[in-house]
């Protein structure tokens, strides 16, 4: 008797436990679905609404007035037919010449043109903080990794990169504004944003090179050493080459990270509009430093808050959310990419 | 310095490291290269090491046998002075002469000493150049830039370590692309290309088959007559083999030194006889 009541208890108990377990594991997924979901629904509107902008259906399937001109003032009027035409500033000019009078025309700031001037601003942006951030990092994870001897002071200096990682953007850019462009008088300029945003991505650089150094076997430093060498001499000729292409494909990831950034280098390299590409209208090469640009993550920025959303305004908005994330997808495809061969032709 | 705690530790159990000592420093001849007194050696507060002292000849092959982490690697670095680079290393108390010469006076260089000390590791690691660069490389530290001195020097040298027949028409290959046997010969090559005096060699065969296990044995037996040459090794016919003495370690002390012939058949101690006869280890 005992004995069947406690085996009907204890299959009660199982039974209990299989739905327990069946609802964690159906809780665990729809996290796992919300995610997938958000992430769909915001990459689905983005190219719904951006690809239409930015990609053509005929030969060369790009807008290339979009990849290619500066932004302008949008010109919205109807022609003699009653039909809408939309016309940025320079065709709408030209336009007005051509048919003599002036054209009544509703006019929406930053809508026409395109955004050239922006990627090229954050192309640059970019590359200048990677090179920064890269050699300073390098040489930190160097002095870390290879010659610190561990004690209280590197573990400050371990905590305090930890830190920095931890620091929110804005407060780089609000550093960055106090030092760089006040403080060292180098007003809103390239050279500004690259400093602002390197040392915002020194620590994953940092973490980054450190790992690559530790990755090298450690017989490549004795192996030099017990020949003679001194220790930059093994760092040089038997660390370094084998640790820089991790280091490099590593940083890559921090160029999605300084590409991406708007609170940075809003108040210390960027500019809302400025017609001029980086390299024209130059009294000297010095001057290439300490000119504001624009950027795309600023745009999109300035576009979203500043100018009235409404149906003329949406394609640049959509547009350059588009373009800007396909720049971002293709370097972190390329970052994968090259990790992965990277591995493969890893000589040990 | 050295503690009072450990003073008297040391103190007491000096019967057994003295005696082991008194044999190898006893038999030491003129020619003495590596002369240890002493040495109490610790890996932060681990010590791994205990009262050391021992003389090796010049021009002899000295093997270093006992168990496992009796401290036999930890002695062979503290000759080229590659324990330096260990933060938690210490060497407590002891000296270590070396070619009449303290090799922890502030006078000497500890990159000039490794350039006399070279070092062949347990685990080859040959470096991913060619194989040409692999041997030229502690030339090329060293300063030289002269195209035919090195071409001399490599040549040379991979012939004195048997491989030249193997690799002479592929030099610029990879040296990653060579078997495990002739890699560790490499290595030894890389080692006698910059003319040191001694050749540490700790466990030189222990990742190679036999065959290849064999011609290391016998470069071992060329290199003699131009090398002091110290190698670590757990195997009691490699010893037997290839020494001419024969040091006993355990539990980071030297028990046994004497001639080989004479360790292998008439042990003094009874641990070293258990070592040998493989009753532990
Ligand atoms: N880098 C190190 N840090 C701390 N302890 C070590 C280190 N290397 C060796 N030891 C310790 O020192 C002792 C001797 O080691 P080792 O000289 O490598 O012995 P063997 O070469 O005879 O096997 C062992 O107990 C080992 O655990
Ligand atoms: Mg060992």
């Amino acid at each position: 008797m005992r004995a069947i009541a406690m085996g009907r208890g204890a299959s009660v108990r199982a039974g209990w436990r299989r739905a327990a377990e069946a609802a964690v594991v159906l809780a665990l997924r729809g996290a796992t679905y919300a995610i997938l979901l958000a992430a769909g629904f915001v990459f689905a509107d983005i190219v719904w609404k951006g690809a239409p902008v930015v990609l053509r259906p005929t030969p060369p399937f790009v807008n290339v007035g979009f990849l290619t001109q500066a932004p302008q003032t949008l010109h919205v009027f109807e022609d003699g037919a009653g039909r809408e035409v939309r016309l940025g500033e320079r065709d709408f000019r030209e336009f007005q010449a051509r048919s003599g009078r002036a054209v009544a025309a509703r006019s929406f700031a930053h809508a026409g043109g395109g955004i050239m001037p922006c990627i090229v601003g954050t192309v640059l942006l970019t590359l200048g903080s990677i090179a920064i951030a890269l050699v300073l990092g390098i040489l930190c994870a160097i002095y870390l990794s290879e010659y610190s001897r561990q004690g209280p002071f590197i573990r400050v200096v371990r905590l305090a990169i930890v830190n920095l990682a931890g620091v929110p953007s804005i407060v780089f850019g609000l550093f960055g504004f106090a030092l760089f462009v006040l403080f060292f008088g180098w007003n809103v300029s390239l050279l500004a944003g690259w400093c602002t945003l390197a040392a915002m991505v020194l620590p994953v650089i940092i973490t980054a090179c450190e790992e690559s150094l530790r990755s090298v076997p450690a017989g490549f430093r004795e192996g030099a050493l017990a020949l003679g060498a001194t220790r930059w001499q093994a760092i040089w000729t038997n660390v370094l080459p084998h640790a820089l292409p991790g280091m490099l494909t590593s940083s890559i990831l921090g160029i999605t990270r300084v590409a991406g950034e708007t609170a940075p280098i809003m108040f210390t390299a960027a500019y809302v509009i400025r017609d001029d590409l980086p390299w024209q209208g130059l009294g000297n090469a010095g001057e290439f430093f300490f000119q504001g640009v624009m950027a795309l993550p600023y745009h999109i920025y300035y576009l979203s808050s500043k100018v009235p959303p409404n149906e003329y305004t949406r394609d640049a908005r959509y547009g350059t959310v588009f373009v800007f994330l396909a720049l971002v997808f293709a370097i972190t495809l390329m970052s994968i990419l090259l990790r992965a061969r990277m591995r493969r032709s890893r000589p040990w | 310095m050295v503690s009072g705690g450990v003073g008297e530790m040391e103190a007491k159990e000096t019967g057994l490291s003295r005696d082991a000592a008194d044999d190898g420093v006893g038999e030491a001849r003129a020619d003495t290269i590596i002369s240890v007194r002493g040495l109490d050696f610790f890996y932060g507060p681990i010590q791994a090491l205990f009262d050391v002292s021992l003389d090796i000849p010049r021009n002899l092959v000295t093997a270093f046998i006992g168990p496992s982490g009796c401290g036999k690697t930890t002695l062979l670095r503290c000759f080229n002075r590659m324990n330096d680079l260990n933060e938690e290393a210490r060497l407590v108390r002891g000296t270590i002469m070396i070619g009449g010469v303290d090799i922890h006076d502030a006078a000497v260089d500890p990159i000039e000493l490794r350039k006399r000390v070279g070092m062949v590791f347990q685990r080859s690691n040959p470096f991913p150049k060619s194989i040409y660069e692999n041997v030229a490389y502690g030339l090329r530290v060293g300063g030289l830039r002269d195209k035919g001195a090195l071409d001399e020097v490599v040549e040379r040298s991979l012939r004195n370590a048997a491989l030249w027949d193997e690799v002479r028409d592929r030099l610029g290959d990879s040296a990653m692309a060579l078997s495990g046997g002739q890699q560790q010969r490499l290595c030894i090559a890389r080692a006698i290309a910059v003319e040191p005096d001694i050749i540490l060699m700790d466990e030189p065969c222990s990742g190679l088959d036999p065959i290849a296990t064999m011609k290391v044995e016998e470069l071992i037996h060329d290199l003699k007559r131009r090398y002091t040459i110290v190698i670590v090794t757990h195997n009691m016919q490699q010893a037997s083999r290839c020494s001419d003495r024969t040091a006993f370690f355990y539990l980071g002390r030297l028990v046994e030194l004497g001639e080989t012939m004479r360790v292998f058949t008439n042990p003094a101690h009874k641990q070293t006889e258990d070592y040998i006869t493989g009753r532990f280890g």
